[in-house]
């Protein structure tokens, strides 16, 4: 499906990054052709500077010259803009609540993950318990939905890509057994649908390249 | 059909609590206040916000939304009739979102740390923070609001704030007129409006209660 705006869509991003992902899982999602180029955060572009003076981080999205960062600010965009396919509801208290779940996924979430697989052998548990805490709210938010948009991907779902794809790396990396089918039988099920949905299947990073990367990063 | 009931839980100081006190003045809309003690959560507020805890809250025929920017948002929405906070353009509307995201991560974690920290700290902390106005002055521009002509998200994003400048200008050694006289201008034009003027609180009493929870935080 080509663009309906036939104008220049670029994404600035990093391939092992889970907030770029949502950006590309975005465009995709609504067919949308653009340019991808990749970031090399030990030498930030002229690009990325000059389009993301405040923050100088990835993603950002540049549309008809026009840049926008913050994986969360370009996916709203990218549902205003192009309008099929919706990610939000259109029901004002359904689209606060997608908004709300989005955010206390970057907010709270997503670094409790983050904190449990990288934590040392000191702040272990409390990291674990944290984390499982937190999957244990998202699991409670998906109740028993196929998908946190309901019968399609939406907002909540795009944001959770890192619990969905990113955790179960990181979890094998660090020896931890958090997102499991036991433990969370709805959202492991959840986790499953989403990996293998057509259009994010094919737009996920690798998993071997990923998983090396942060194997990488694990023994430095 | 269900009466429009519309509850606000928040705390007399909170600048998010202010945000959503504009905004539902800004539509005219009425509402019952419950100022909560966050020493001593109401089993209302645990039980609308069990996730984070937090005000402001609103609850609308039952039921809740969270987080400040989301609540204000929503509000826009459902009441629609009047006043349009977000812009109409899906670009500066993403840019609004944007702002109002930037706020809520720099002005009071920035502004909460001069405040208790010293010495070189302190400094670097107060520079920061001084360019964290200068960065939001920039974003203004010649414009009489940030929405435009008209007042809108930023705007009451960042108005919410202003009882606290002068707590900030005493922590942190500053004139905000000397250092953002666009910004003061900004205010101003803000204070000329009824739904601001009478929803923000006194800045003497709040400096007394900035003064009393550092004297409490030392204490500990």
């Amino acid at each position: 499906m080509a663009s309906e705006h036939g104008e220049e869509v670029k994404v600035l991003g990093k391939w092992s990054s889970p907030f770029s992902n949502r950006v590309v899982l975005s465009l995709k999602l609504k067919g949308v052709a653009y340019k991808y180029s990749e970031e090399d955060f030990a030498n930030k572009s002229d690009d990325l500077l000059k389009y993301n003076p405040i923050h100088k981080k990835v993603p950002v999205l540049i549309h008809k010259g026009n840049p926008l960062p913050e994986s969360l600010v370009i996916v709203e965009y990218i549902d205003d803009t192009w309008t099929n396919n919706p990610l939000l509801p259109q029901d004002p208290y359904e689209r606060a609540l997608a908004r709300f779940w989005s955010k206390t996924l970057d907010d709270k979430i997503l670094p409790a993950l983050w904190n449990a697989c990288w934590s040392d052998e000191k702040g272990r548990d409390k990291a674990v318990e944290e984390a499982l805490e937190a999957l244990k709210i998202l699991q409670e938010a998906l109740k028993d939905k196929r998908f946190f948009g309901g019968e399609t991907i939406g907002l909540v779902d795009i944001a959770a890509n890192f619990i969905g794809y990113w955790v179960a790396i990181l979890q094998e990396i660090a020896g931890l057994e958090l997102l499991t089918i036991e433990k969370f039988p709805k959202l492991y099920k959840w986790s499953q649908e989403f990996v293998n949905h057509p259009v994010i299947k094919e737009s996920l990073p690798p998993r071997d390249k990923l998983f090396a990367f942060f194997k990488a990063s694990a023994s430095k | 059909r269900m009466a429009n009931e519309v509850v606000l839980l928040e705390t007399w100081a909170s600048m998010y609590g202010i945000r959503v006190r504009i905004a539902l003045a800004e539509k005219g809309v009425k509402y019952e206040c419950k100022e909560e003690n966050l020493r001593n959560k109401s089993s209302l507020l645990l039980q609308m916000n069990p996730i984070h805890k937090k005000i402001p809250v609103l609850i609308h025929n039952g039921k809740p939304i969270c987080d400040s920017a989301i609540i204000v948002q929503y509000i826009d929405e459902v009441w629609s009739h009047k006043a349009p906070l977000m812009p109409s353009d899906p670009y500066e509307r993403a840019q609004a979102r944007f702002w109002v995201d930037y706020i809520d991560k720099k002005v009071y974690d920035t502004s909460r740390k001069m405040w208790l920290s010293t010495g070189e700290e302190h400094e670097t902390w107060r520079k920061e923070l001084i360019s964290v106005f200068k960065q939001l002055e920039e974003t203004l521009g010649d414009k009489p609001f940030y929405g435009g002509d008209t007042f809108g998200f930023v705007d009451v994003g960042l108005i919410s704030f202003y009882s606290w400048f002068y707590s900030f200008e005493i922590y942190g050694n500053f004139k905000m007129e000397a250092e953002c006289p666009k910004l003061v201008a900004w205010v101003k034009r803000c204070m000329q409006r009824e739904t601001v003027s009478k929803n923000l609180p006194d800045e003497k009493e709040i400096y007394d209660h900035a003064e009393a929870s550092k004297k409490a935080l030392e204490l500990k």
